[in-house]
């Protein structure tokens, strides 16, 4: 295994003067304070079976034992047995656990954040039930507070909490917005005062997939829904989530839920776009301190909704044989599994299915902040051809998705493998498939 | 006082006390960690969340259709060793007398000879369970000084079991003196390694099917 530094501590400021004992230490109060009473019932119930290995792609793919998703949360299992499990004096004196070293935290880099999508597949299959996704999570934070956040997740994270986007753009993402609103002839709601419904995006829409921006604009336009973006409040993504800095991830957060507030808004509209549904609709209350004042809905939610209410209507489109893939934060994490799949029916779509669909499909490969981090990228094309497999079995032509990161990833597949197939948004199917009251799209 | 007159008295107290207070004390210090509560709407109510967590703990016995071909296998041939005990703990006479004298009541048994045949099966696939841990890399990765003495210690009960049961080695009231003592040593062991999890396994099922229903997460 390739042995990363301590990336994270070039970037971090203060931190760069930290010597390797400190980061352990630290990196182990930060993860003795997360320990809840689940967190360490779920260390505890651990019978070392190795199970999980044989849900997770990066094993599927590898057969490397050290990709067994419970290993990846090793050290922090070791630390929670040593310092403050109920047996942790006798754990000590016998020696049972040995403290984690400085070394061994810098290799664990590799396996919670390079080699981990936080994908959950691996919280379906252990016999004791055990949601080993939630302990990875957790182990990332601690890493960040060691400053073993990997360079490029860090960066975008400190970068999108100061300024409300993840990097420098040539325009700002809300003159992008507005402009992309001239180029697809569609009126983009920014900063009104009041609305019942407030919009976001992924800045991966923005910078790569601008149609998607149009087409979440279009389809809230053709409902009539009193809807906004804000443009203190633009970017859906969340790297504090990916590079497991809780209290950035509670502040870019925030922007969001202030600028809902601001604007009265009964619903915050996630976009295309999978972690940022975890981070609003499954992490923001927490983070905030107390219940949101507003619903969080998925787009396709949202339209499905929609759907059943009779206020959207759509024309059949004409994909031919289509397959699905279930971005896993939306779908096996976040319980948006019957949405996408309604819509798709009212499209008329001949949809079919993959190999291991809905809550056990496998990850694109890029989520969880893989696809940023670029030594990653290797490992990452070995895990995606079990995808890409699937996806060819299924003899669809078209595929399609709701997640843009996840699109992102496909498209880098189709770059790197010379792949035949990319990923369509379903939303921007809904979009071109919309019609209006007097029947005509 | 003789082994066997040890081993079932002061010996056996003993560790039934250790037993009892280490699982009461492993269990209490869960409770002693603060519980988080969850502020985030959800999107299944508590009495559905429950039902559809309780039901966790019989759906998550058996692989789901997309992991069985990888792990099916595996988890048949755990399952039919943790059989195999259940059926010799709870089915053998003997046992049964000595569990009914704690208890207050007793059950019909099975023949001897079938337990026999149960134990010598049970101790087969405990020594395949081990094969595994040592060949699989991934258990091989996994495993440290708690699996390894947790399975010695129930193997040890098991093959004092079975050399009582045949009179072979030494006079019966030595082998069942050596047979008591091993499973006072597994009651004393009990509480500081893995075979908590015959504690943990329901709950721990349970808990987070309920926390996965309240999102409407796969489970």
């Amino acid at each position: 295994m390739s042995s990363p530094a301590f990336v994270g501590i070039a970037t971090r400021g203060s931190a760069e003067f930290m010597s390797p004992t400190s980061q352990v230490a630290e990196a182990m109060r930060g993860f003795s304070s997360e320990i809840g009473a689940l967190s360490a019932f779920r260390l505890e119930s651990c019978i070392h079976c190795g199970i999980c290995a044989d849900s997770c792609h990066f094993y599927i793919a590898t057969e490397d034992p050290q990709y067994t998703p419970i290993w990846k949360v090793e050290p922090f299992k070791q630390a929670y047995k040593r310092e403050s499990s109920a047996f942790a004096p006798l754990f000590r004196l016998f020696g049972l656990k040995r403290e984690v070293t400085a070394a061994q935290l810098a290799e664990w880099q590799h396996l919670l954040f390079d080699s981990c999508n936080m994908c959950g597949r691996c919280s379906l299959i252990c016999p004791m039930g055990i949601d080993v996704a939630a302990l990875i999570e957790q182990a990332r934070h601690a890493m960040f507070d060691a400053g073993l956040a990997p360079k490029e997740l860090y960066d975008k994270a400190a970068h999108q909490r100061q300024t409300g986007q993840p990097e420098e753009s040539a325009e700002p993402y809300r003159d992008q917005l507005l402009a992309i609103g001239r180029e697809f002839n569609v009126e983009m709601p920014m900063d009104r005062p009041e609305a019942d419904v407030m919009l976001c995006v992924p800045r991966t829409d923005i910078e790569h997939y601008p149609s998607a921006v149009a087409a979440l604009a279009r389809v809230m336009q053709h409902l009539g829904v009193s809807c906004t973006f804000r443009s203190d409040g633009l970017v859906a993504e969340n790297y504090g989530y990916f590079a497991g800095g809780k209290s950035w991830q509670r502040d870019i957060s925030l922007r969001l839920i202030e600028q809902a507030i601001a604007c009265k808004a009964k619903t915050l509209l996630v976009p295309e776009c999978g972690h940022a549904y975890t981070a609003l609709r499954w992490e923001a209350a927490d983070l905030y301190g107390k219940p949101l004042p507003f619903q969080v809905r998925h787009v396709t939610e949202f339209l499905a909704d929609a759907l059943r209410a009779g206020d959207l209507k759509l024309r059949a489109a004409a994909t031919g044989p289509t397959t699905f893939h279930d971005p896993c934060q939306l779908v096996r994490k976040g319980g948006v599994q019957d949405a996408p799949r309604a819509i798709m029916k009212a499209l008329g779509v001949e949809l079919h299915e993959l190999e291991n669909h809905g809550g056990f499909a496998f990850c694109c490969g890029g989520g969880g902040g893989v696809l940023d981090i670029e030594r990653a990228a290797p490992l990452r094309y070995r895990t995606m051809e079990i995808k890409l497999r699937e996806i060819d079995d299924t003899g669809a032509r078209t595929f399609l998705t709701t997640c843009s990161d996840c699109r992102r990833t496909f498209d880098d597949a189709q770059a790197h493998f010379g792949w035949d197939k990319a990923p369509e948004s379903l939303l921007e199917l809904v979009a071109a498939s919309l019609v209006n009251a007097e029947g005509t799209n | 006082m003789d082994l066997l007159g040890f081993a079932r008295g002061p010996a056996f107290w003993g560790a039934l006390a250790v037993f009892f207070l280490g699982v009461v004390w492993r269990i209490v210090s869960f409770a002693l960690l603060r519980i988080r509560r969850d502020r985030n709407r959800p999107r299944n109510g508590m009495a559905k969340s429950i039902g559809e967590g309780l039901l966790v703990i019989g759906t998550r016995s058996w692989p789901h259709r997309e992991f069985i071909g990888r792990t099916g296998a595996g988890e048949a041939l755990g399952y039919s060793y943790h059989l195999g005990l259940f059926t010799i703990v709870l089915l053998f006479t003997p046992h049964i007398a000595f569990l009914g004298s704690l208890l207050g009541f007793t059950w019909p048994g099975l023949p001897s000879s079938i337990v026999t045949i149960v134990s010598v099966l049970t101790a087969t696939l405990f020594l395949a369970v081990l094969f595994r841990r040592v060949t699989n890399p991934v258990m091989r990765l996994l495993s440290n000084f708690d699996d390894y003495f947790s399975w010695a210690i129930t193997m040890l009960v098991i093959l004092t079991g079975l050399a009582a049961t045949a009179h072979v080695g030494a006079r019966y009231e030595t082998l069942l003196g050596l047979h008591i003592l091993s499973f006072d040593a597994l009651l004393v062991w009990f509480p500081f390694g893995k075979l908590m999890h015959a504690f943990y396994i329901f709950p721990s099922r349970a808990i987070n099917g309920i926390l996965l229903s309240r999102k409407g997460a796969t489970s």
